[in-house]
């Protein structure tokens, strides 16, 4: 498949420079973590919140920083759209007979995220032995779910703020509140905020079936198998996104540069 | 010091034009106070017992850190240094009649002070109207304020000063995103900015009053909000005097040093 194609050869160009790329994935190793280490030291203080204990609250963590760390490695071709429109190199993607979407994607991997994924493995794993889990085969898809619909949800927004590339040529700043706010907000189980969070974060951009509601019922704090399908509804998510990306091509104006 | 002075001011008046980006900064760190504040909201309420700083002094430290946020923060990115020295567009500028330590620091200073003029009255404005507990408030007393006005500046001497040695260590590594990624995280963490430094275990408090990072934030913020003593602040303010001076000879020694050994390829 061509999208493949576009990562190994991608891959290959970025793995030249190898020293400044085992630092970088290093780098990226410390800025979740230190984040991570601020979440453990507030625990040593509150011992809990909102009846979720450190090691419950870092699956929330986890499974969000999993999914962005996937997303920013694989959809950055869509984060930092704006480049493609302000050279103009996306003139070039319009005449290719292919999709514009597996286009974009292709333009551009982060591999050094490596490091983000790294550290919230290795969180995930020591969670997982500090957790009481009743494991069954719904579960562990659960968890499979859950990662992809993150993915799908980063990748969403991602493409709606490269869709606003194409009226104000200039990446903006502000669709970031919506990755990194919500990829903040959204380590913690959303319960813990005041109703109209809870409720932007689960009805309009659905960060909440990424992690809180079906890690309800992989913790047996409720018990209905429904919550374990909720991250299908994230992934749906994608849906009205990309119909609002073939909206922004159709109505592109090149920069003529 | 006549030409640094005009030289500060050059950039000051450069960085005051950047006035729509400043605006969309506003709105940012905006949300990422609030942000904060929601997440600690939640810690507060979690647990009855008292913590060493009360959630609305905690809520105003979240605000000033916002407004002030381009003084404070360890890394404040100058492309122009960074391409003089990868590029080797140095050369030039050892060319000039200048010392180039206090070139490029009254370059950085005049960078985070325009741009944070523009940001911080704004931001306190709109956050003083907010509902109590969110809203932001006039420290207890004058002298406090005083006092926090002379800590802010000094700790904007240490952060630029601090951020000097990232900008020295380039000419070794030559890009080193990724060592300085490391430095700046760290020294954010250990500066307060991540979690505040009141909230933290006893033992890693102690390892952190040994350090410049907390003399750059964490010191003036606390004295504003009423959670330092004047007594402890005037200290404080002693220990920040030195803390100039070390990191300034520091500084200059190693530039020296990586200037004896530069190479300009050409190019």
């Amino acid at each position: 498949m061509l999208y493949w194609k576009y990562v190994k050869i991608l891959f290959k160009s970025q793995l030249e420079y190898r020293t400044s790329f085992i630092l970088l994935s290093i780098g990226q190793i410390f800025v979740p973590f230190s984040v991570f280490l601020g979440i453990y030291f507030l625990f040593q203080r509150f011992q809990e919140i909102k009846g979720w204990s450190l090691w419950e609250v870092a699956l929330c963590y986890v499974i969000i920083h999993i999914a962005f760390s996937l997303t920013e490695c694989f959809v950055r071709g869509f984060d930092n759209f704006s480049r493609l429109v302000v050279t103009g190199d996306f003139d070039r993607i319009l005449v290719r007979p292919r999709s514009t979407i597996v286009q974009v994607l292709g333009s551009q991997f982060e591999f050094t995220r490596i490091g983000r994924l790294f550290q919230a493995v290795v969180i995930f794993i020591i969670a997982l032995t500090k957790v009481q889990i009743d494991w069954n085969i719904i579960k562990i898809l659960t968890f499979i779910l859950m990662i992809i619909s993150g993915i799908f949800i980063f990748a969403g927004i991602y493409m709606i703020g490269a869709t606003l590339c194409f009226f104000t040529i200039e990446g903006l700043e502000v669709i970031n509140i919506l990755t990194d706010g919500g990829r903040e907000i959204s380590q913690y189980p959303i319960n813990i905020y005041k109703d109209w969070v809870k409720k932007l974060f689960t009805f309009v951009i659905p960060y909440g079936v990424v992690n809180y509601l079906p890690l309800l019922y992989v913790l047996g704090k409720n018990n209905q198998v429904i919550y374990a399908f909720t991250p299908l509804l994230g992934i749906l998510f994608i849906i009205p996104c990309i119909l609002i990306w073939n909206y922004g091509v159709k109505h592109y104006l090149s920069t003529g540069s | 010091m006549r030409s640094y002075l005009v030289l500060f001011q050059m950039r000051f008046i450069r960085g005051l034009q950047y006035r729509t980006a400043a605006l969309a900064g506003v709105l940012t760190q905006f949300f990422w106070g609030f942000m904060y504040i929601l997440i600690f909201e939640a810690f507060y309420a979690s647990s009855s017992t008292p913590q060493p700083i009360t959630f609305h002094q905690l809520v105003n430290m979240m605000w000033l850190q916002q407004a002030f946020l381009a003084l404070i923060m360890l890394w404040f990115r100058d492309s122009e240094i960074i391409n003089q020295i990868t590029k080797g567009d140095i050369a030039v500028e050892l060319l000039r009649p200048i010392k180039l330590y206090e070139f490029w620091y009254a370059r950085l200073l005049a960078q985070r002070t325009s741009s944070a003029l523009l940001r911080f009255l704004p931001i306190l404005i709109v956050t003083s109207l907010l509902p109590y507990p969110y809203n932001f408030v006039l420290p207890p007393d004058a002298f406090s304020f005083i006092l926090f006005i002379i800590t802010l500046v000094l700790g904007v001497l240490i952060v630029v000063a601090l951020s000097m040695l990232i900008y020295i260590s380039m000419f070794y590594t030559l890009s080193g995103t990724g060592s300085i990624l490391i430095f700046g995280v760290i020294g954010e963490f250990l500066a307060g900015l991540i979690i505040p430094i009141p909230l933290m275990p006893e033992a890693l408090k102690r390892i952190i009053y040994f350090l410049p990072f907390r003399y750059t934030t964490d010191l003036p913020f606390r004295i504003y909000v009423g959670s330092i003593t004047h007594n402890e602040a005037i200290i404080s303010i002693l220990i920040q005097i030195v803390w100039i001076i070390i990191l300034y000879i520091i500084g200059k020694l190693w530039m020296n040093k990586a200037l004896k050994r530069l190479v300009i390829q050409g190019g």
